[in-house]
């Protein structure tokens, strides 16, 4: 299918995740969050983590899912989303349940799914589970207010990793997130950006018919923790690619290609001008953190057969 | 045609919830729990058992799975014990204030600090307030036979709250006692099949787990007390309709020779049955002494217990927990609450004692009863007492 018509398709598939929520204006991450839900479509089950996209989305009475939609804790959706899966299979089996089958889809933010929920989600990818797990990485706590995670990149400024007189901000690196989902062999793995909707909408469908654990890992711009316009989530997106900060690709059954080889990549400089997180950041750092991606992205196009030397 | 067997507590458990059907269990292993979920992985492994069991890395996603697997619909077992029980403890309060009718088994395991496997009720008592319905067996055939009814009685459409079936971890769990074992016909048509309200499907979307305001938050906790106080009566249908069936009756509060009793000893779990000896033991020697059970323990049976205890001027409360820094031990703060205001007025008494696998003898029940009679006579000022703690 053509990307013109799958974004038709997309534009014109109705919402599972209605108008009418919460989110701050320009959030990339409720835009990705959106698009992930047209791609699965409507046989669906969602457990989600507590985070932004459930606080911005079920203030009791009301509700923006048009999807069976389960919250619970924050460091267990993997579980719950175990529970999900299990609990249709055995009805199946014994003829209950609903007719069709049905996609078991967790989603939470890179807080439930590096840090607090990495044990629950480390052991669903272990047991094999036939789920996708989605994680909306906005690179901090932002819900409760912006704070460090060990998704934060290193030289951000959150309120607590904070930008001081003894302080350059996040000194730690930030954790290999798909490489830690790729260790417990799982079939299929993707990362995706919501500025990419039909390379997003096929990996989302790519993930569902796989059977097994599915991980996408979904850059997601946050204007209000990272100090950007409301109109700049597409754009950094696309520089987050072109810079090499944030590859594109995809693993089948351990074969890892990389979606778009950005061949020359992208002035670093340009992508963290955007962002007040980083304006302290000296030439220097600058310099040294823009080594370190590009040492990365030779890393992931060694792994994907295409190393350039 | 039921057969009597010779097995442990823990193997009860696992026949109650195999002649169940269960649909799913989700479990981690833990001292003294195991045997229990090894025996129900050998089941499904032999095809006995037609269930997904899920090998959660721990007790905190043990919980969370049962909520998903609750929440589509599917008839959910666990069992944990002591420390795993208190690692999923958020999570015990979204099984109650979300209405999901799970099973959990639990081996009363003491708490840790220091490190102890064996049986007591610190467990439990660390629990009270999580809003599921708790009860006690005190031997492997009560263990059996009290949870093939929390089924009945979680799913149950004027119930739907989580049900914890208590049994002392060791004395009961791993205690080999002849027990009854029904057989499938025997039981058929007791339990129905699950069919929860409004689970999650697509068919017909719900959202779960919605955040309530301060504008709305008291009504919903308002509202889960009203509802789980309305249980009482349910769950003695169920054990009603189990006694017609099986012969077996169960109740909320059960007495032993109290209906002239000036002394009253109130107590939980396997210990009671020392208590029942002792209490025999002072009957022939002309006291008027009788114990009262408490096998229902949330929702507590209020009027139920207050009747059991009218003859009463003297309650003692055995205890297998401490408080630290309290007023009393959990049972017994819980009774003195239960009595305050009554006319009838009877001092009470806390013994603390059993903790941390310590066994009781009759002997030292005899001198609990001999203690609340000085306490008693002399009118002493007496908050709590431990007993069979070396000074």
């Amino acid at each position: 299918m053509s990307n013109l018509t799958t974004l038709q398709k997309l534009r014109d598939g109705g919402e599972l995740f209605m108008p009418g929520h919460r989110a701050c204006i320009g959030c990339g991450e409720v835009l990705a969050m959106r698009q992930v839900c047209k791609a699965l479509g409507k046989d669906i089950i969602v457990a989600n983590a507590t985070g932004c996209m459930e606080i911005i989305s079920s203030p009791f009475p009301t509700t923006n899912w048009d999807v069976p939609w389960i919250h619970a804790l924050f460091e267990n959706t993997a579980a719950v989303a175990s529970g999900l899966e299990s609990g249709l299979d055995a009805m199946k089996r014994k003829g209950r349940g609903p007719a069709q089958d049905v996609t078991v889809v967790a989603m939470g933010g890179d807080g439930s799914t590096f840090d607090i929920g990495l044990q629950a989600l480390s052991g669903a990818l272990e047991r094999g589970h036939n789920f996708i797990y989605v994680c909306f990485d906005n690179e901090g706590y932002m819900n409760t207010g912006i704070q460090r995670s060990s998704a934060t990149p290193y030289g951000a400024s959150t309120t607590t990793s904070p930008v001081g007189k003894n302080s350059i901000g996040q000194t730690t690196q930030k954790k290999d997130m798909p490489l830690i989902a790729l260790a417990h062999h799982i079939p299929y793995l993707a990362t995706c950006t919501p500025a990419h909707p039909t390379d997003l909408a096929k990996k989302i469908k790519k993930a569902k018919e796989i059977k097994g654990p599915a991980y996408i890992h979904v850059y997601s711009p946050c204007p209000t923790g990272w100090g950007t316009g409301s109109d700049v989530a597409i754009e950094l997106c696309r520089l987050a690619v072109d810079t090499g900060v944030f590859p594109l690709g995809e693993s089948v059954y351990g074969k890892h290609t990389l979606t778009k080889h950005v061949k020359k990549l992208k002035p670093l400089r340009d992508y963290l001008k955007l962002q007040r997180r980083f304006r302290h950041l000296s030439d220097d750092v600058i310099d040294q953190i823009q080594e370190q991606v590009h040492a990365q992205y030779e890393e992931v196009l060694t792994k994907c057969g295409l190393a350039s030397s | 045609m039921a057969k009597r067997v010779g097995a442990e507590g823990s193997f009860a458990v696992a026949e109650a919830v195999r002649l169940a059907d269960t649909d799913v269990v989700a479990a981690y292993p833990i001292t003294p729990q195991t045997h229990i979920v090894e025996r129900l992985s050998e089941m499904v492994a032999d095809g006995d058992l037609n269930a997904n069991f899920i090998y959660v890395e721990s007790e905190h996603s043990a919980m969370s799975a049962s909520l998903g697997s609750a929440a589509v619909g599917a008839r959910t077992f666990t069992a944990t014990a002591g420390q795993g029980l208190e690692l999923m403890h958020e999570v015990l309060y979204l099984a109650s204030s979300m209405r999901l009718p799970i099973v959990m088994a639990v081996s009363n395991r003491a708490l840790s600090g220091p490190l102890n496997v064996w049986g007591d009720h610190s467990d439990v008592m660390a629990t009270r307030e999580c809003g599921w319905i708790q009860y006690f067996a005190e031997n492997a055939q009560e263990a059996f036979d009290l949870n093939l009814c929390a089924f009945k009685i979680a799913e149950h459409k004027d119930v739907l709250f989580p049900v914890m079936v208590h049994m002392d971890g060791f004395h009961v769990s791993h205690v080999v006692e002849p027990y009854l074992l029904p057989d499938k016909e025997e039981i058929e048509g007791f339990l129905p099949p699950f069919n929860y309200p409004s689970p999650l499907d697509p068919n017909k979307p719900v959202s779960m787990g919605a955040f309530a305001p301060p504008a709305v938050y008291s009504e919903c906790r308002k509202a889960q007390d009203v509802a789980i106080n309305g249980t009482i009566g349910t769950i003695q249908e169920v054990w009603d309709e189990f006694a017609k069936l099986l012969g077996r009756q169960y109740s909320p509060i059960e007495t032993y020779k109290t209906e002239d009793a000036d002394t009253i000893l109130v107590s939980i779990g396997s210990f009671n049955q020392m208590a029942a000896v002792a209490v025999d033991k002072m009957r022939e020697a002309g006291k008027k002494v009788g114990l009262v059970r408490i096998r229902l323990w949330r929702p507590f049976p209020l009027e139920i217990f207050r009747e059991a205890v009218k003859s009463a001027k003297n309650i003692v409360t055995f205890d297998r927990s401490m408080t630290y820094g309290g007023t009393a031990g959990p049972l017994c703060a819980e009774v003195k609450s239960a009595m305050y205001g009554t006319e009838a007025a009877p001092r009470i008494t806390g013994f603390m004692g059993g903790l941390g696998g310590r066994d009781m003898s009759p002997k030292q029940f005899e001198a609990i009863f001999g203690r609340a009679q000085e306490i008693f006579d002399k009118k002493l000022d007496i908050q709590y007492e431990t007993i069979g703690v070396r000074e």
